[in-house]
């Protein structure tokens, strides 16, 4: 089992039961079964009616070819939507076979010390349904309310300097970008005059080790990790303190690369650095800070989307998304490249060329530049924006079309202006990307006759209607389901899905937790050089699960005094649930021509 | 914002107009504070090019403005002749509080007059006059209409508010009124943020356009089918800018 296989370089994991944060079991290859641990994080945990999966059986005859480990990341990046799953299978569900077992490794671990900790707080928690799945941590969640506080310039006399210090060090993370040469390009934190010292510290490292031939990758100094990514002339820093896993933090620098790269192309930000190797790549990037910041704070709260490198759709029945689609289709203009319609962050509906597919990163920054700065949100009016999609081609640009839409008043069908801040949930955005400069009004016509289409199809009210529906919570979906909330991320779409962060997770902190519980489960998936299949973990407050099959993935949890038999049955019954939705809930293909 | 005069069928064109200037001047919020008479504190920057329409009513006809709000950092420079090529009409923004944004938009104003439509009528405007200290109001602003809305407190004998330590403003008045001048120019000092002077611009940027350029609405299908239509701003050259001048800053 793979569960044995080389622990990953992970910072040290506190001993300390309060921290019930879900850290990755980094020292369980070696110990097991160490029995002063409350929880026993890493078990396999198998599903009786798992072979009833007829997918998941059709993989497991290659699963044992398969096996050998190999380039994990490439999971969260493919390259084109649809194939990228289909040959490297490696992953499988247990056989029944193998159940004995297994079960014998949990029962050894709910026999031990944790289990008997919480069964005697068992009343406690099974009376409060509202019990928070995470033991209180008021210095996390102080330092977390802090987190996206801008902090004071440093005054002239130097008088608060001491306070700006402690509140920059205190950040849960930072992101730094500098160029090889060591300029400073970006910090989330802290103007130069504050970073000054630190990113040249940093430099002196990473070049320590780059002129040794031996590039530095990443390294722990107390609680925080450090992760470093060079790509070309420039040097990115990831630092936190959250507890991600090395792979979880370069995805989150990859897209800051990435956004880079959208507003310069890759060309000309080498030819930048070609002219002079100390130029000044702030300069060229002015404006696009918020951007950067956005994908930063993004990641700090922790965002379901990058972890799984895919998107959310809002769910339509298929019949509903189909006319969208057929609208995008008869709209179309000739010189359009891509067409979405996105609606409160998740994408409704995609009109593409039949070679090209979208890119989840490139998708990612768009979304970013149109959700989660405000810049183009509150500028009113339509716009259009040339950007590179690094994903789809990284030397050149291309223009983009956005108009966003007030659905509370569809009869209104050009919206020269939207409101202006709040709202956001309600707004659909339409995104009409071509490669022709000039291309405004052409895509500006064909966003009118769209609008037109789809209000005379009524498509404009289910897109409302969906919208306002919201997500689902768990016992939607499965009436009497134990689980709080789950992942489940279509491999094969590059999509997931997820229920209403409500009714537990109603604070950005709460999420954050979650979400680090996510990482954790995902982290031990995406291990390498062996992933695990499963990954099951006690604590005294909740019970996880990390389930990982060639289809799909699905991070699950509820509070802990769920069992193990009614957990892997929730979780079959939202696989269940998700098979029988698809169509709904994610955009198989989309409307393609 | 733009007067709501008589809703009388008056005869109605279309403006194209793009605003220009240094980042961080306020391009976006005078914008704003004209089409929805709004206005946001610490805005984000522009990305690209955003486009807006409002119409003004002037006594005698409506003026639809169809508005191109460009982004004033430095890479998008080499997009801008897609939004000024056929305008008839261009705001050049400044700080006041900022000289090299006067330098940059006296940039803006050459390559307009060298590579814009011949006719185009440009507005020089100096926003953020809310971060001056009150000077004598009649002196300092391009109308007299306005006069009321600038109650001013301390209205001391400084004539060039910048001799005042009190206040940002760094940019004089009296130089870039000299310079729109010899420019032919209209100019105003603007506030997006209390909203000084802002509907007076559009107003006068509408007034000054030449009847003669205004033939038909080109707001429908025809004209708009695409960014790089050329030469359909009919403009009488000679008419406008002592027109401008004279409406525009009242000297």
């Amino acid at each position: 089992m793979s569960r044995e296989g080389t622990p990953p370089p992970l910072p040290p994991r506190p001993k300390n039961i309060a921290l019930l944060d879900p850290r990755p079991p980094s020292s369980h290859g070696v110990t097991p079964t160490r029995p002063q641990l409350v929880s026993k994080p890493t078990t396999q945990l198998s599903f009786a009616d798992s072979q009833t999966h007829s997918n998941d059986s059709k993989y497991e005859s290659s699963s044992s070819s398969a096996s050998r480990p190999h380039g994990l990341f490439g999971w969260n990046k493919p390259k084109a939507s649809s194939d990228a799953d289909a040959p490297s299978v490696r992953s499988v569900i247990p056989a029944a076979e193998g159940s004995v077992e297994t079960e014998s490794i949990l029962g050894d671990v709910l026999g031990d010390h944790g289990h008997s900790l919480f069964q005697s707080l068992g009343n406690r928690f099974q009376n409060q349904e509202s019990e928070s799945l995470f033991l209180p941590d008021p210095d996390l969640e102080h330092a977390f309310e802090q987190e996206f506080n801008e902090i004071e310039d440093i005054d002239e006399t130097g008088s608060n300097e001491e306070t700006v210090l402690i509140k920059w060090r205190a950040k849960l993370k930072h992101f730094l970008i500098l160029s090889s040469a060591g300029k400073p390009i970006y910090s989330r934190h802290g103007n130069d005059e504050l970073i000054t010292n630190y990113v040249g510290v940093i430099q002196t490292i990473i070049s320590f080790y780059q002129s040794t031939e031996d590039s530095l990758k990443s390294f722990t100094a107390g609680d925080v990790r450090f992760v470093v990514m060079t790509k070309g002339p420039l040097n990115l820093v990831a630092i936190s303190r959250l507890r991600e896993s090395d792979s979880q933090l370069r995805a989150q620098l990859d897209a800051l690369y990435m956004q880079i790269l959208s507003t310069l192309t890759l060309p000309s930000l080498e030819r930048l650095f070609a002219a002079r190797a100390n130029y000044d790549l702030r300069r060229p990037l002015q404006g696009t800070e918020v951007l950067l910041s956005a994908l930063s704070d993004g990641f700090t709260r922790g965002s379901p989307s990058t972890m799984l490198g895919s998107l959310e759709c809002l769910r339509l029945r298929k019949a509903h998304r189909h006319a969208i689609d057929n609208a995008l289709l008869k709209t179309r203009s000739e010189n359009l490249l891509y067409g979405l319609i996105v609606a409160s962050g998740k994408l409704v509906s995609v009109v593409r060329p039949k070679k090209h597919s979208l890119h989840p990163g490139d998708l990612h920054l768009i979304f970013n530049m149109l959700f989660e700065a405000g810049s183009v949100k509150a500028g009113g009016g339509e716009n259009w924006i040339p950007l590179c999609l690094p994903g789809f081609n990284n030397t050149g640009y291309l223009y983009m079309y956005v108009s966003f839409l007030n659905l509370d008043h569809p009869a209104e069908q050009i919206q020269e202006r939207p409101r202006s801040s709040e709202g956001i949930g309600d707004e659909v955005a339409v995104v009409l990307i071509s490669a022709n400069k000039e291309g405004f009004f052409e895509l500006r016509g064909m966003r009118d006759d769209l609008i037109n289409q789809l209000q005379k199809n009524g498509s404009i009210n289910h897109i409302r209607q969906a919208v306002k529906g919201g997500r689902f919570t768990c016992t939607d979906i499965v009436p009497g389901s134990p689980l709080r909330h789950f992942l489940y991320k279509s491999r094969g779409n590059v999509q997931f899905t997820m229920p209403s962060w409500d009714p537990y997770f109603n604070t950005l902190f709460d999420r954050r937790r979650l979400t680090c519980l996510y990482a954790t489960l995902h982290a031990q998936v995406h291990a390498k050089p062996a992933a695990l299949k499963i990954i099951h973990e006690t604590t005294t407050t909740n019970i996880s699960l990390g389930w990982s099959t060639p289809l799909f993935e699905l991070y699950c949890v509820a509070p802990s005094t769920t069992s193990r038999a009614a957990l892997s049955q929730a979780a079959n019954k939202i696989v269940q649930w998700v098979r029988r939705e698809e169509e709904r809930l994610f955009i198989i293909g989309g409307a393609v021509f | 914002m733009a007067d709501s005069g008589a809703a009388a069928p008056k005869p109605s064109s279309s403006v194209k107009l793009v605003l220009l200037g240094e980042a961080a001047v306020g391009k976006s919020s005078l914008v704003m504070r004209f089409v929805n008479n709004d206005f946001q504190e610490n805005k984000e920057p522009t990305i690209g090019a955003a486009f807006l329409t409002q119409k003004c009513n002037l006594p005698t006809r409506t003026i639809k403005f169809e508005i191109w709000d460009t982004a004033g950092q430095e890479r998008f420079a080499s997009l801008a002749p897609m939004y000024y090529r056929n305008a008839q009409a261009a705001l050049v923004v400044y700080d006041i509080t900022k000289p090299s944004s006067l330098t940059k938009a006296q940039h803006w104003v050459a390559e307009l007059h060298r590579q814009a439509s011949p006719g185009i009528v440009i507005a020089l405007v100096g926003n953020k006059a809310d971060l001056a200290a009150e000077a004598a109001a009649g002196d300092e602003l391009g109308d007299d209409a306005t006069e009321d809305t600038d109650a001013a407190p301390g209205a001391e004998g400084e004539e060039d508010a910048d001799a005042d330590n009190a206040d940002q403003r760094r940019v004089a008045t009296k130089t870039a009124k000299a310079y729109a001048e010899e420019e032919g120019l209209l100019f105003f000092e603007t506030s997006a943020k209390t909203g000084k002077n802002v509907a007076e611009v559009f107003t006068a940027i509408a007034n000054a356009i030449p009847e003669a350029s205004l033939k038909g609405p080109r707001g429908a299908a025809g004209g708009q089918s695409s960014l790089g239509r050329q030469e359909d701003a009919r403009v009488n050259l000679g008419s406008v800018r002592p027109e401008g001048a004279k409406e525009g800053c009242a000297c």
